[in-house]
């Protein structure tokens, strides 16, 4: 199949890449854009490991294709931390280990970011069913749901 | 320092919970992992897999495979080496089908190309003429009269003539005679209990990078448990010498055990070596858990004698566990975990590896101990509750101790289940009141821990900070213990510290991070390596002084003069000694190998209270407490961590996860949607209270904790299930149908 030359924007910046249709968006992030924070963990949307943000909408890029990316807007892992400044999101993952491997983290940072950008006070059972989508095989979420309630106990004190 | 002095004395550093130092990496996407890395020219693998849980392999066509363009190489069994034995021939045989494929999902051929899409198309175009054999997947029909006999050549010599011929091996242990123990016993109770089989779950499947050049020199990046385990098995599997082969671990992923042995990797170093270009292996999920992994099935039957006064009198016990197609299963396990917490004087035990169509098992956390523990924990707590006596009492009653002889054999020093049963009986959670159609559960786990081949280094910088070398991969905040121990030998910042895991080539052999052991036996080199170092910087000072190096101690981070010359000179400091080491007698580093004995036994207590949906059968968790004794918590956040995921590993093991095999012996839940591993919304907090009895072999007291954790789940969420429903639950995972239908038979029986 003819590959198509795709334009998007990507953390920012204006980002044109050719790719395979049958591609997915994971595949052209990682392989050919080097931007291997998202990662793969499952290939069919279970695992959340590869969650972005396109358009302003939580997706896993998994399931999306290249070529659906053509005009929109694209936030990874990658476009979290302003400069040299971790999100709040990241300090309190570290400061509360909220992570073992870290295989998870990228995927769980980005989802819960989309989450308290919509709901800045979640309820812990409505950030479990949230995070429901991102599989976390060595913390028991323990540690990371007490990490995402506290950076949105200090994301609303700075609000 | 004398030993004994050191485990009483107030830490610094140790016991504190500093951020971990791959953690910015870790939250910014930046961590490199083992898909994550890329070499110019590189080719992409794919494999291609049997679809038969039993065939023989008559043919393989990769003519068509071979014309498609950017198909660049295809390797066979014919590219392994060909005088591979023992254990290594079992990886060989399992990494690379040969005359036989033994299970859905085995690897026959392996193709490189210049892209992965085009990899995978090629695959589909390898024609593979099999001829099917008749097959079994389930353990209990594996000994079954009419099974077929999968590796009769695999019968190990202490299997006794008449047993079943997919029993390929047998272990036995005990203590005095059952027969007079169980004559004693006031009440007897024997049960058949069943687990299916599992998958370690990590969420980074794979992957690897191989590059083999003409010279015969090879380097390979992986995602592993241990890289020298990965180096001397790979370079056996080509034909290469280790020492060509230079292996580096990249940031893992998750194991749990499946990633101490092989899959892709010498299928990547073959592909490599024969296209002369470097090759990325990356597997899917359903390959993952298709074709590594899984844990066994089980099927046991235990038999516990007691006194009415709730004193155990005899146990009896026989653990099957099915290794897959290989002789691997890990059935001394059971046999020597599972009554190990009691002081029994009469005991016998027996393991029996059994062979099916199924993939080659691997190690999971514990290995073997957490499906035997979910029989004999049951029958204890059914016992408890018949004769009327609280369960943690009957436990407390019956508990081992310093001293005790273990069923498995050894006698231990101090030990701390006592102190486990004891904080578990006092915890809240244990008096809280609950509603109807809950239960509680409480099960008790033991584990060896280990210690294992190990070798760390050291090096001073000229500005006083210092790079520690370790060569086990960190995959849960290992690196920040080290630091931590470091800190406190040496009196410096852990900041100061920076923790490296060194390739093949830069350090000498270290064992996987495997087996409790990384804390232990890892933290015990670095604390000699840095013992070696102060002792150097000490002799340094003396220089300076012109007094006897055994004339200078080490205080709180400075060379001090003692003795006679107490007081007689400044004391110099680690920053001062540094900044002029290379003019005092050059460079100062600290190394230390060793294999070391002296693991402590870990033992757990774990509490869990379940409500089941009288309507529907699901089981949800609503409170779970783990209490292990950690010896001494270096960092206990990560100790935490440990405990926290090994319950929830444990959880969804008894409640949701299991292989389901078709009658075609293939495997129909291949991806996470079917094979459900806990989410964040199945899970209430996980409470975790920290033992600190000392281990008598650590510096600091240190036990390993990472798979004491997985052993007591099992049972106690069963235990749970069972007083909630009334129903003894003998079989795994406990998903709500087969809990419904036991509550129904319940009430159709009266």
């Amino acid at each position: 199949m003819s590959k198509q030359v795709i334009t998007t924007t990507v953390n920012g910046d204006s980002v044109d890449f050719v790719c395979d249709p049958r591609e997915s968006l994971l595949d052209v992030l990682r392989d050919r854009l080097g931007l291997t924070g998202s990662k793969e963990g499952c290939g069919t949307g279970d695992c959340g490991a590869c969650s972005i943000m396109l358009d302003g909408r939580l997706v896993c890029s998994c399931l999306v294709l290249g070529v659906e990316a053509e005009g929109k807007t694209i936030e990874t892992i990658e476009g979290v931390a302003t400069g040299t400044q971790l999100h709040v999101l990241q300090d309190k993952i570290i400061e509360h280990a909220g992570l073992q491997c870290g295989i998870c983290t990228p995927g769980i940072i980005v989802a819960a970011k989309a989450l308290l950008e919509k709901n800045p006070d979640p309820t812990e059972t409505e950030l479990r069913y949230w995070l429901a989508g991102n599989l976390c095989r060595c913390t028991g979420y323990d540690k990371i749901i007490r990490a995402v309630m506290d950076a949105a106990a200090e994301l609303r004190k700075v609000a | 320092m004398a030993l004994d002095q050191e485990k009483t004395k107030q830490f610094k550093y140790i016991g504190t919970r500093p951020k971990r130092q791959d953690g910015v990496d870790k939250v910014t996407g930046q961590a490199k992992y083992g898909a994550d890395t890329y070499q110019s020219g590189m080719l992409h693998g794919a494999i291609v897999r049997s679809p038969h849980a039993h065939a023989k392999i008559l043919s393989i066509d990769t003519s068509k495979a071979e014309a498609l363009e950017g198909v660049k190489t295809i390797v066979t069994r014919a590219e392994f080496a060909t005088d591979v034995t023992g254990d290594n021939w079992n990886i060989l045989e399992n990494v690379m089908a040969d005359k036989t494929a033994l299970y859905d999902g085995h690897a026959v051929a392996a193709i490189a190309a210049t892209s992965a899409l085009i990899a995978r198309d090629a695959a589909k175009l390898v024609v593979v003429n099999y001829e099917p054999l008749p097959h079994v997947t389930d353990i209990v029909d594996a000994i079954s009269e009419d099974a077929p006999i999968i590796r009769e050549s695999s019968i190990e010599p202490n299997v006794p003539e008449g047993y079943h011929k997919n029993i390929t091996r047998r272990y036995e242990c005990g203590k005095g005679d059952v027969k007079v123990g169980f004559g004693e016993a006031d009440l007897i109770l024997e049960r058949d209990f069943f687990t299916e089989g599992v998958h370690q779950g990590y969420i980074e499947p794979h992957a690897c990078l191989a590059h083999v050049t003409p010279d015969g020199k090879g380097e390979l990046w992986c995602s592993t448990q241990g890289h020298f385990n990965v180096q001397r098995v790979c370079a056996d599997l080509l034909g290469m010498e280790s020492s060509q082969l230079k292996v580096t671990a990249s940031e893992i992923g998750g194991g749990f055990g499946a990633k101490t042995t092989v899959f892709i990797e010498p299928v990547a170093l073959a592909l490599s070596r024969k296209a002369n270009r470097p090759v990325k292996l990356v597997m899917n999920r359903s390959e993952v858990i298709r074709a590594t992994g899984p844990a066994s099935s089980s099927w046991s039957t235990v038999k516990v004698g007691m006194k009415k006064n709730g004193t155990i009198t005899a146990a009896h016990g026989t653990y099957r566990l099915q290794g897959g197609a290989f002789p691997s299963a890990p059935s001394e396990s059971p046999a020597q975990v599972t009554f190990a917490p009691y002081d029994i004087e009469h005991a016998e035990m027996i393991g029996l590896s059994i062979m099916t169509n199924r993939p080659k098992q691997a190690a999971y956390r514990a290995p073997g101990a957490p499906m035997g523990v979910f029989a004999s924990e049951q029958i204890i707590e059914e016992m408890a509750h018949e004769l009327g006596i609280d369960p943690i009492e009957l436990r407390l009653k019956n508990a081992a101790k310093e001293g005790t002889k273990g069923v498995h054999g050894p006698t231990y020093q101090r030990i701390g289940l006592i102190e486990t049963l004891e904080a578990a009986k006092a915890h809240p959670h244990y008096s809280t009141p609950l509603k109807e159609n809950q239960g509680r559960g409480v099960a008790v786990g033991f584990w060896f821990n280990f210690g294992g081949a190990t070798s760390v280094s050291m090096a001073l910088s000229l500005d006083g900070s210092v790079a520690l070398t370790v060569g086990t991969p960190d995959i849960g905040g290992s690196r920040a213990s080290m630091a931590l121990m470091a800190a406190e030998v040496l009196c410096i910042p852990y900041e100061d510290i920076r923790v490296t895991v060194a390739d093949t080539g830069s350090l000498g052999h270290n064992d996987d991070t495997a087996g409790s052991r990384v804390t232990f036996a890892v933290g015990l080199a670095t604390i000699e390596a840095c013992n070696a170092a102060i002792k150097e910087l000490c002799k340094r000072a003396a220089g300076e002084w012109g007094i006897e190096p055994e004339a200078v101690k080490w205080e709180e981070g400075f060379a001090v003069p003692s003795g006679a010359n107490a007081g007689d000179f400044a004391p110099l400091s680690l920053k001062e000694l540094a900044a002029k080491m290379n003019t005092t007698g050059g460079p100062i580093n600290g190394h230390f190998a060793s294999s070391p004995s002296g693991a402590g036994p870990g033992f757990a207590t774990h509490l869990v209270d379940v409500e089941v949906d009288p309507e529907t059968g699901k089981s949800t968790v609503i409170r779970y407490t783990v209490v292990l004794d950690a010896g001494k918590a270096i960092h206990p956040d990560y100790v935490e961590g440990q405990m926290q995921g090994g319950a929830v590993q444990g959880i969804g093991w008894a409640l949701n996860e299991e292989y389901v095999y078709g009658k075609d012996g293939r495997l129909q839940n291949t991806i996470f949607l079917d094979y459900r591993v806990p989410v964040a919304s199945d899970l209430p907090m996980i409470d975790c209270v920290i033992i600190e009895v000392p281990n008598p072999g650590h510096p600091f007291g240190v036990r390993g904790v990472g798979e004491t954790s997985i052993i007591p789940p099992l049972a106690a969420v069963a235990n749970a299930v069972s007083a909630a429903t009334g129903v003894r639950q003998t079989r795994l995972p406990m998903s709500p149908p087969r809990v419904l239908k036991g509550i129904k038979d319940k009430q159709s029986h009266g």
